[in-house]
């Protein structure tokens, strides 16, 4: 029977061919404007570390007092700690190492040296890490691996590459225990990683803004990085009125903010007794007389942290509501037209009906009809769609365009929107039609 | 013109002319915020900065010896003059909209610290000999910095310099002494001070929130000696006539990287600095655009679609009126006038929604009131719009012969 559907939903979209072709080709645009802003936003707000994003915690601590106002948009006068870690509460969180995996971290920019007089020197991106960093994220590697704790304290001269970096130094070759020169001192290759660049740089977004370049080259012991003078290359926030001393140890000493922290907690449980602990360490502080104000610490779910941070630029929530106004508006048009196309079908419903046709035949009969211009508007959009990603790869800074993935889940999603709204659409003309009495159609017409 | 039977006919298709109704109201909707914001992304991507944009180029070296940069940067400076077409170079430590920000807050009371909640946060920039005239500054009122206060200003501890002249912009003065003359005044940041000697024409700030234009020109220029600049100065910038840049861009960066083998240099026109400042911004106002284009469109196509339809069903009745005497322009009007009508309804619950999304988006995101004139503005485009997609339906309906009448559909 449904062939049978099939055969006269298609004579009939054929026998008025112009306003078939509107109806798809509205549904197919909303699909595709909507799709295409949407893989945009999901791809800048999207998880970079989906499989592990809900163990992953970032330790906010209160250093500065409630007489300062920080935090990106404190809502309200609700008073928020810094979004990053002074040296000494860092160091304190890294000693007592109560989270399963943890590390400090910061962002450097040294210079490596390759050898051989004639090249030249690159600046290089990374971060200054604790061994414990490349576990908790599960960063790949391709040659070697991250370094062991002993090298975290021993400050040992190690150091983790990115493939780009071990193809420009050393051709590609598996360089683990060769050495490169960064800043003028030595250091042995560990690691070399698979090409890394997770979008939002998760670990670090308030010294990257989230994203950003290539993804970082090198990652060298966080004590090795600080004995060896390398410079903060991320954000300094000082409470209003300290100025940091000169130098790196004016740095460590002060109570300025430069430090991202990151934490694994593997269940509810951990969770609540590190937020336990931090409560703890806040007190302990203010019995020693450094803090003179009741514990305000956060440890945020990394998801929520990107959210405090405001990763996702704002504009790209709105250009997404724009899109879903559009489909709604392609949705609406669809339905308009689709209304007034079976509404004038009365006539032929009600010969139907005379000939013995059941109401759910008829039924069966239009919403097939109308399930046809959902599937076409679909397939034109997913067409259209295409189109779209094209177009924004060409506009968008690359940056933000090589996020933009067109998630298959959610386009089936959009076009089964699409079928369910033309469907609905058929409905109610066809349920009026079937109501009546075929003889009184049959007189009318 | 009689409306009463259009009223009677659209009774009788309540439904389709409602769904009509509703597109155009989202339409305009949806029209009015996003025309909105494509209107303000553009007057940010164009906010005037009054240095020669067209003819300055940056170079950055990065990697130097601080402790060297008192010959090397004297000795880089020759070296670029020397380049054909450069009318002057000079050093400073950071350039509008190159993102690289060094922000303090002043006060202008003797015993303002740093802290003070009355103080004027702005963005420092250090220049060098020739700074101004480099990078085409105007000065509006008082003078540039002289060649002592140049040599004489340095970094010691503190990140703040020891020297007391600083030239300002006409806004960060206008913020710090509403309705004075700002020369020969004083901000301080205790146990700094520094005296106003010029006001220069408005400058942007290397960040510009898009929030607040009345910020964005916060910014106040400091002399700086190469010998003590502790590695501060890092931007080369070189000027020339407009059509000379991309060349004087090679040239300087090549010389540039000859004489500081160890170090890194990178050169970029101006023109390139602001247009990657803003061009995510660029990109989301034309992603906005399409949106609209496709919007309006779709719902053209809607009403043409719609119309014709309902042209097609009433031929028999079109026929019996123009029988019974109406001229082709009554049948014109008659559907110009519906569409009139559903436009008129449409965009008046449009003009409320685009209300109530702006309002929803002021208190959700950044963004600003919406003028009023965009409602009535987004209005008159859906009307037009309306009156543009019926014509040619209403036309085909005007040709009905009246013969179509006499025969039995």
């Amino acid at each position: 029977m449904f062939a049978y559907y099939l055969d006269l939903a298609l004579r009939s979209l054929k026998r008025s061919p112009g306003l078939t072709a509107l109806m798809m080709l509205a549904i197919g645009f909303g699909v595709a404007a909507s799709m295409t802003t949407w893989s945009v936003f999901r791809g800048v707000s999207g998880d970079p570390i989906p499989w592990k994003s809900s163990k992953l915690f970032v330790p906010q601590i209160d250093v500065w007092g409630p007489q300062q106002m920080s935090g990106p948009g404190a809502p309200g006068g609700v008073h928020e700690p810094p979004d990053a870690l002074a040296y000494a509460d860092a160091m304190a969180l890294m000693h007592d190492h109560r989270a399963t995996l943890q590390s400090a971290i910061y962002a450097v920019a040294p210079t490596v040296l390759p050898t051989g007089a004639a090249r030249s020197p690159i600046p290089v991106f990374g971060f200054g890490v604790y061994g414990e960093f490349f576990p908790m994220l599960d960063v790949p590697f391709q040659y070697g691996s991250g370094w062991p704790a002993s090298d975290d304290s021993d400050g040992a001269p190690v150091i983790v590459i990115s493939d780009a970096l071990n193809r420009q130094v050393f051709g590609g070759d598996n360089s683990v225990g060769r050495n490169i020169n960064l800043d003028g001192k030595d250091y042995r290759v560990i690691g070399v990683m698979k090409p890394w660049n997770p979008q939002p740089m998760f670990f670090d977004v308030v010294d990257t803004g989230g994203f950003g370049g290539d993804g970082p080259q090198v990652f060298v012991p966080l004590q090795r990085a600080i004995a060896s003078g390398m410079e903060n290359a991320g954000a300094v926030n000082c409470p209003k009125g300290v100025q940091p001393g000169a130098g790196a140890t004016g740095l460590q000493q002060s109570n300025c903010v430069w430090l991202a922290y990151m934490v694994e907690l593997d269940d509810a449980p951990a969770v609540q007794s590190y937020r336990q602990y931090l409560d703890n360490y806040a007190r302990t502080q203010q019995k020693i007389g450094r803090f003179d104000w009741p514990p305000n610490n956060r440890l945020r779910g990394m998801r929520a942290f990107l959210d405090y941070e405001h990763v996702v630029p704002d504009d790209t929530h709105v250009s997404l509501l724009v899109s879903l106004g559009l489909l709604l508006v392609c949705l609406v048009n669809t339905m308009g037209l689709m209304l007034a196309k079976f509404l004038r079908r009365s006539g032929e419903i009600g010969v139907r009906r005379a000939l013995g046709a059941s109401r759910r035949a008829i039924h069966a009969q239009f919403l097939t009809e109308a399930a046809v211009i959902g599937v076409g508007g679909g397939v034109l959009g997913l067409l259209l769609t295409a189109l779209g990603v094209v177009f924004v790869n060409r506009v968008l800074p690359p940056r933000l365009a090589d996020l933009a993935r067109i998630d298959p889940a959610l386009f089936l999603l959009t076009v089964a929107v699409a079928i369910i709204a033309s469907v609905l659409a058929g409905v109610y003309p066809t349920f009026r039609a079937a109501r009546v009495q075929p003889a009184w159609q049959l007189k009318t017409n | 013109m009689e409306i009463r039977p259009i009223f009677a006919s659209l009774r009788k298709h309540r439904i389709p002319a409602l769904l009509i109704v509703l597109e155009i109201a989202l339409a305009c909707a949806v029209l009015c915020n996003a025309v909105f914001m494509i209107s303000q992304r553009v007057s940010d991507i164009g906010l005037p900065s009054a240095i020669d944009e067209q003819g300055l180029v940056s170079v950055t070296l990065r990697g130097t010896d601080d402790k060297l940069v008192a010959s090397e940067i004297p000795r880089n400076l020759a070296a670029l003059r020397g380049i054909a077409g450069v009318q002057q170079a000079a050093i400073t430590s950071s350039l509008p909209l190159s993102t690289n920000n060094w922000g303090w807050s002043f006060g202008v009371n003797p015993d303002s610290v740093i802290a003070n909640q009355k103080n004027i946060n702005v963005s420092l920039y250090f220049i060098g000999e020739n700074g101004d005239k480099a990078l085409g500054l105007h000065v509006l009122q008082g003078r540039f910095f002289n060649g002592d206060e140049l040599a004489d200003s340095k970094f010691d501890t503190a990140p703040l310099p020891e020297t007391h002249a600083v030239v300002m912009t006409h806004a960060a003065a206008e913020n710090f002494w509403p309705g004075q003359s700002a020369l020969g005044k004083t901000i301080y940041s205790k146990p700094y001070y520094y005296t106003v000697v010029g006001v220069v024409e408005d400058v942007l700030r290397p960040n510009v929130s898009t929030t607040n234009t009345r910020k964005s020109y916060d910014a106040v220029y400091f002399p700086m000696s190469a010998a003590g600049s502790k590695g501060a100065l890092s931007y080369y910038i070189l000027r020339g006539a407009p059509q000379d840049r991309d060349r004087i861009m090679r040239e300087a960066e090549q010389k540039l990287a000859e004489l500081n083998p160890g170090a890194v240099a990178k050169g970029q026109t101006y023109m390139d600095i602001r247009e990657k400042y803003f061009a995510n911004m660029s990109s989301m106002a034309w992603m906005l655009v399409l949106v609209c284009v496709v919007m309006l469109a779709v719902t053209a196509f809607g009403i043409v679609g719609l119309t014709s339809f309902w042209v097609g069903q009433r031929r028999r009745q079109i026929g019996i009126r123009r029988a019974v005497g109406a001229t082709r322009g009554h049948i014109m009007q008659y559907f110009q006038t519906e569409n009139f009508l559903l436009s008129t309804a449409g965009v008046a619950l449009g003009m409320v929604l685009a209300f109530g999304i702006n309002i929803y988006l002021m208190q959700h995101y950044e963004m600003s009131r919406m003028p009023w004139y965009y409602l009535p503005g987004g209005a008159l485009a859906l009307w037009l719009l309306g009156q543009a997609s019926v014509f040619g339906p209403a036309q085909k309906a005007a040709s009905v012969p009246p013969v179509v009448a006499t025969r039995s559909v």
